[in-house]
């Protein structure tokens, strides 16, 4: 079993994310460490884009710190590395098309594979353009994570019988962040997932609190949050460690 | 490989959450556009609120100066609202209207667009909403006031560069969080299928009505259309048309700012790769890791890292030709065509009539070029003003 099935095997998952390189390469490996000593049973890794068309003002204002300390996909790799030396957690990266697409697809993959990276999702991937990269992924070993948004209706089935590695539910409209109320009916979406696919699902965009967790764990295999975590790493900057082990902790702690 | 490709360019890079609104507006537009009754409205609406078809003028004076080809302009500056833009938002917002949208966001650079957009979405009777970079309303400040004016909300862009790239970003955002009442109108050939050919297609009536002017008057065809691009819309529209006519060339004159060779361009198909970005594949001003470099032109309208997929595969099949003009240069163009014709034209436009300076001189007596005016120059005065270092404040 790969990696990334075996941290939803009995149990639900918390899947934590931090920007890399935000607010250093150092930092983002100190900022796991304690995500994984919370309980985190997935890491997500972004790696920074100049323009995160999905992302909400947390996660922009993460890339724009990440980039100015002069964050590239090599120095990403480097972070990734660093991690797997300490810990078998799976790693799956968040980035967008073009860091990608610029990279080189077989160089990239080829990098994802050596370095012990899971999978990736690519929010600006959709289902008809995945073909451009399937194959190089496969061939490597990498899921590529597939998206469902509460707009995917008809589209659902087709996507998630085509998923590997976990289905990423999208909870919610809009762009990536905090919100006090989730109201998409998850559970209807998961309901038509399940029907077609035995691979987990995770649901993010917009979790922060406990009892959110809570509630999308009663349903979905995963929670995923990022914006409340990489808050954390805005307010906190340096000194974010101890918050992020705390708030992880709390969330593994209510599904 | 997927819908919408011009070559390799194009496609439908997209978030998940905007697949299914895309895929129902392509299937919209191929109803509607072929529908009678949505193409008498459409041109019932070009012709009697837009103003079209727009004169081909023949500039005697800038002929005779520059000593070459034969100089028309194509006026897309008289159309209501002084701009291109009219011929897209009327079509877009019309056909937002019949899929029963009652809401639209568009982005702007200049403001041109924005001011389309509002325009139609007032006479429409839509709510409408402008995202525009922060840099971009305190340059155009009129154009924002404008568009409140026209009954809008404009919202200020702080993210990134602050300018057109960003306005886009946000505009994006926004539709993914409400797309069941809510219709994007993209301002150029550029973003995901179907929207670089809807656009295409309603900006085709430049060259179409450009094709039968010059026909008329000068019985023949041209040697040259020009046009200037940003993302690319109104050089799409001025192509389009003479496309299969071999003979003709189409030429597309790129923000060079301070110079293709300095970091303050956006000359993208001078200095751009092949990229994935804003939901299409074309060329963009990028670094090596594929970050979108920040660009720069005295343009608004041009200032943008990326160029429309069709454009680039007219470049790639070499079909059409892409120069750079300089802020300098479209600057000293800009008070060319006050001075010998007495037009005050858009500081984007300006770009493609500093080229016909040089191209027309080259050119025999029995040749013709045609130029794009895209639109009309009263928002750029006061930044000329202030490029000539006369302190003038809008």
């Amino acid at each position: 079993m790969s990696r990334i099935g075996k941290a939803f095997e009995n149990r639900k998952a918390f899947i934590g994310f931090v920007t890399g390189g935000d607010p250093s390469i150092e930092k983002s490996e100190e900022f796991i460490m304690e995500m994984v000593r919370g309980g985190a049973d997935l890491i997500e890794i972004g790696i920074p884009f100049s323009d995160p068309t999905a992302e909400g003002v947390v996660i922009q204002e993460a890339n724009i710190r990440a980039l100015s300390n002069r964050t590239t996909t090599d120095t990403i790799f480097d972070l990734v590395v660093n991690v797997r030396k300490k810990t078998d957690v799976p790693l799956v990266f968040l980035t967008y098309l073009n860091p990608v697409f610029t990279y080189g697809l077989e160089k990239f993959f080829t990098r994802c594979e050596e370095t012990g990276v899971d999978g990736i999702i690519i929010p600006d991937l959709p289902y008809e353009e995945k073909g451009e990269l399937a194959d190089i992924a496969t061939n490597h070993g990498i899921d590529i994570i597939s998206l469902i948004a509460p707009t995917s209706e008809d589209r659902i089935k087709k996507i998630a019988s085509d998923a590997t590695g976990f289905v990423y539910v999208v909870s919610s409209m809009g762009v990536t962040g905090v919100r006090s109320e989730i109201k998409t009916d998850v559970k209807s979406i998961i309901d038509v997932v399940k029907s077609v696919t035995n691979v987990p699902t995770a649901v993010g965009f917009g979790i922060s609190t406990p009892e959110q967790a809570t509630e999308i764990s009663q349903y979905a295999d995963g929670v995923i949050v990022g914006s409340a975590i990489v808050k954390l790493c805005g307010e906190y900057g340096e000194n974010a460690a101890q918050h992020i082990y705390e708030y992880v902790k709390s969330m593994k702690d209510s599904i | 490989m997927s819908k919408g490709r011009y070559g390799i360019h194009g496609g439908q890079y997209i978030p998940e959450i905007l697949m299914n609104e895309i895929i129902n507006l392509e299937k919209a537009y191929e109803k509607y556009s072929k529908d009678e009754e949505f193409n008498k409205e459409l041109n019932k609406l070009l012709n009697e609120y837009a103003g079209r078809p727009s004169l081909l003028y023949y500039a005697e004076k800038m002929t005779k100066d520059l000593g070459g080809a034969k100089v028309y302009l194509k006026r897309e500056d008289l159309n209501h609202t002084g701009s291109h833009k009219i011929n897209n938002v009327l079509g877009q917002v019309l056909l937002a209207k019949k899929m029963g949208k009652t809401r639209v966001i568009a982005e702007t650079g200049a403001g041109q667009h924005g001011v389309a957009t509002a325009t139609a979405a007032a006479l429409m009777g839509m709510e409408c909403e402008i995202f525009m970079g922060k840099e971009d309303t305190d340059r155009q400040a009129l154009n924002v006031f404008r568009m409140e004016l026209l009954g809008a909300k404009v919202h200020p862009v702080t993210s990134g560069t602050m300018t057109l790239k960003d306005a886009v970003n946000e505009t994006m955002r926004e539709w993914a969080s409400r797309v069941h009442d809510t219709h994007y109108v993209l301002g150029s050939v550029m973003g995901p299928h179907p929207f670089p050919m809807i656009v295409r297609d309603f900006q085709s009536v430049i060259s179409k009505e450009a094709r039968e002017q010059i026909l008329e008057t000068e019985g023949k065809l041209p040697s040259a259309v020009l046009a200037c691009v940003g993302g690319g819309s109104n050089a799409m529209g001025m192509f389009y048309n003479f496309i299969n006519d071999k003979d003709v060339k189409l030429i597309g004159c790129e923000a060079a700012g301070h110079g293709v060779d300095t970091d303050m361009n956006a000359a993208t198909i001078a200095n751009g790769t092949l990229g994935i970005f804003h939901g299409m594949k074309s060329y963009f001003c990028q670094d090596e890791y594929g970050q979108i470099a920040p660009v720069y032109s005295i343009s608004a309208g041009l200032d943008y890292p990326g160029i429309g997929p069709e454009h680039a595969y007219l470049n790639d099949i070499k079909r059409a030709t892409y120069v750079p003009v300089t802020d300098d240069e479209a600057v000293s163009a800009f008070e060319y065509l006050a001075k010998t014709e007495g037009i005050i034209c858009a500081i984007e436009s300006a770009h493609a009539v500093a080229y016909a300076k040089k191209l027309a001189p080259t050119m025999g007596k029995d040749e013709i070029i045609i130029i794009c005016l895209s639109g009309r120059g009263d928002k750029d005065v006061a930044a000329i003003a202030r490029y000539r270092g006369v302190e003038i404040f809008e």
